[in-house]
């Protein structure tokens, strides 16, 4: 980190605390201390870590082999595969369309700009069953863009076009709100420095811009596939939801549900969850090695 | 800002703003604004009485009436779990922290029909306390307090990541002063603390509370879609589309769409007004 005016590295105070490893529990003259844990504790533990416990415990009553067959079951593989693939294309996706729009926001007056940032919020407040029956009441045959995408011979509602599109529209927000705040305080110094010496804006892209947001916009494209992941709403009403095709993995947790299959629908949950798990560590070291990368 | 005072040349720039703006005008407006559009179309459909009738009729009222009182229970017990959280990670330091704050995100995670399988898996027909809750006669899945439970999962996060990066950039210099000068711990909270964050709780409740409204993957896991009795507002709204009533469906939307919208401007005007007060990454 250095000072952005003198362009020194700031350098920590000597009464800094933190070298040292803090003990159990610092003293403090504030009051309250116990009581504020025990009650955070306690509800973290009633509310989140308790039920998903059970998460991890159920699936084991089928063994590991029937783990293992209820996985490969080729309903449920085809639905992880498809939930996966669309989910990372529909992140990736993002990435182009959310670096657009963040750059525009931050780099570019224009009126109806505040209008525009403040929508970027849309997807997050819009309830997901509201964006779900809204999206198909476009992409169907019947609808707008859905009757100008079948003239040109292409099916968006109830195929996996239509699951890209919903992904598309949770995920953008992400991207553009881990990028926004960087390209915002992104030094025009030192931009200005490139174009000074003669860079040309590709340039400039490529060596200045995208080395600094590299990490965030990483860390945006993870977040959206993440979530991507696990949406319901927005996505069961325009999948179709065909076996084989178009059902996405939550959705089957809610079939096997309804059979009573509990077992059955915690492995396919854990499941989601480690495999998500994997990607985000995967994208984590990414992260570390482009910002490492971008400060050297 | 310096960079602000300095007049820059940028005549590249300007010529790639237009396009900029209109691709990005684009984006917006196709993928994201539209929906928001068909909503009210679709509900006005079929003229402002038909709309009307939609919203009046019994189960849609009971469906309004179950959302508010699932978001009045959960909303509540969500933020004073966000304050008590952010007391002691913010104002002590303590081993494991890292650890907390990782938990306390893991429902964000987690996808919303994972939120309301583990609920299941608790207190479901042949969940963990199954038999005995059938044995005693006291519904929870299938009844309000499984919709409470998975809701308050799913909103778990959201006022205590608003209120932590906050107290801990104020740090507790604010309060130990106070109590120093002889005030008691509740009058230091509530005369210093509580001042000092009210906008970002105010801005984590109302995230909260359009998500608790909101939520359907969980609590359509643990509703069993009863018409009348265990159908929020967004599970109300599926029932009618797969009954093939757009106008009935599209007209309950348009109420979510219109408290998404609410949730927007008030947002819209704290992180205006109340930048300062807001958590360093809320700061447009």
């Amino acid at each position: 980190m250095t000072d952005r005016f003198t362009a020194a590295p700031v350098v920590r105070p000597l009464n800094d605390p933190w070298p040292r490893r803090p003990r159990l529990v610092e003293h403090s003259v504030l009051p309250g201390f116990k009581l504020s844990l025990g009650i955070t504790l306690v509800y973290l533990a009633l509310i989140v870590l308790l039920p998903l416990s059970l998460l991890a415990i159920r699936p084991w009553e089928l063994g590991f082999d029937g783990i293992v067959k209820t996985l490969t079951d080729p309903r449920v593989a085809s639905a992880l595969r498809l939930t996966f693939g669309i989910s990372l294309l529909a992140a990736l996706t993002n990435a182009p369309l959310g670096l657009l729009v963040a750059w525009t926001l931050t780099r570019y007056q224009f009126p109806g700009r505040r209008l525009m940032d403040a929508l970027v919020d849309l997807p997050f407040a819009l309830p997901t069953a509201v964006a779900g029956i809204a999206l198909t009441a476009i992409y169907a045959p019947t609808g707008p863009l859905g009757a100008l995408a079948e003239k040109v011979g292409l099916k968006t509602a109830y195929s996996p076009l239509g699951i890209f599109i919903a992904l598309v529209f949770i995920g953008l927000p992400f991207v553009v709100r881990s990028v926004q705040p960087v390209l915002q305080d992104l030094d025009k110094d030192v931009e200005e420095a490139a174009q000074t010496l003669g860079a040309s804006d590709l340039q400039r892209a490529a060596y200045v811009v995208i080395p600094a947001i590299g990490p965030a916009l990483l860390s945006g494209i993870s977040l959206a596939f993440a979530r991507a992941v696990g949406e319901y709403g927005s996505v069961i009403f325009i999948a179709g939801n065909l076996p084989m095709k178009t059902e996405i993995a939550p959705l089957l947790i809610v079939i096997k549900l309804e059979q009573y299959d509990y077992a059955g629908a915690s492995a396919i949950g854990c499941a989601m969850l480690a495999i998500s798990f994997g990607a985000l560590v995967v994208m984590n070291i990414a992260q570390i090695y482009l910002a490492r990368r971008g400060r050297a | 800002m310096t960079a602000a005072a300095i007049p820059t040349r940028r005549r590249r720039d300007l010529n790639l703003a237009p396009l900029m703006i209109l691709a990005s005008a684009a984006v917006m407006a196709g993928l994201i604004l539209m929906p928001l559009v068909v909503v009210f179309h679709d509900a006005l459909a079929k003229g402002v009485g038909a709309y009307f009738a939609a919203l009046k009729e019994p189960d849609a009222l009971a469906a309004v009436r179950l959302t508010l009182l699932v978001a009045a229970i959960s909303v509540p017990l969500n933020a004073v779990f966000g304050v008590s959280a952010a007391w002691a990670i913010s104002k002590f330091e303590f081993r494991g922290k890292s650890v907390l704050l990782t938990l306390i995100d893991m429902p964000f995670s987690i996808s919303p029909v994972v939120s309301g399988l583990v609920w299941v898996l608790l207190f479901g027909a042949q969940g963990l306390f199954g038999t005995w809750l059938i044995d005693h006669d006291v519904k929870i899945i299938f009844a309000t307090p499984g919709l409470v439970l998975a809701t308050i999962l799913v909103t778990f996060p959201f006022v205590a990541r608003e209120l932590i990066p906050l107290m801990q950039q104020q740090g507790a210099d604010e309060e130990a002063a106070a109590l120093t000068l002889g005030a008691s711990g509740l009058t230091t909270f509530w005369r210093v603390t509580l001042p000092n964050i009210k906008w970002a709780l105010l801005y984590g409740v109302l995230l909260c509370n359009a998500r608790a409204m909101g939520e359907f993957g969980a609590v359509s896991v643990v509703s069993g879609h009863i018409r009348g009795l265990t159908n929020t507002l967004p599970l109300h709204v599926e029932v009618l589309y797969n009954d093939y009533d757009s106008v009935g469906a599209f007209s309950a939307a348009s109420v979510l769409a219109g408290l998404g919208i609410l949730t927007l401007v008030l947002k819209s005007v704290l992180e205006w007004r109340h930048s300062g007060e807001l958590s360093a990454n809320r700061k447009h």
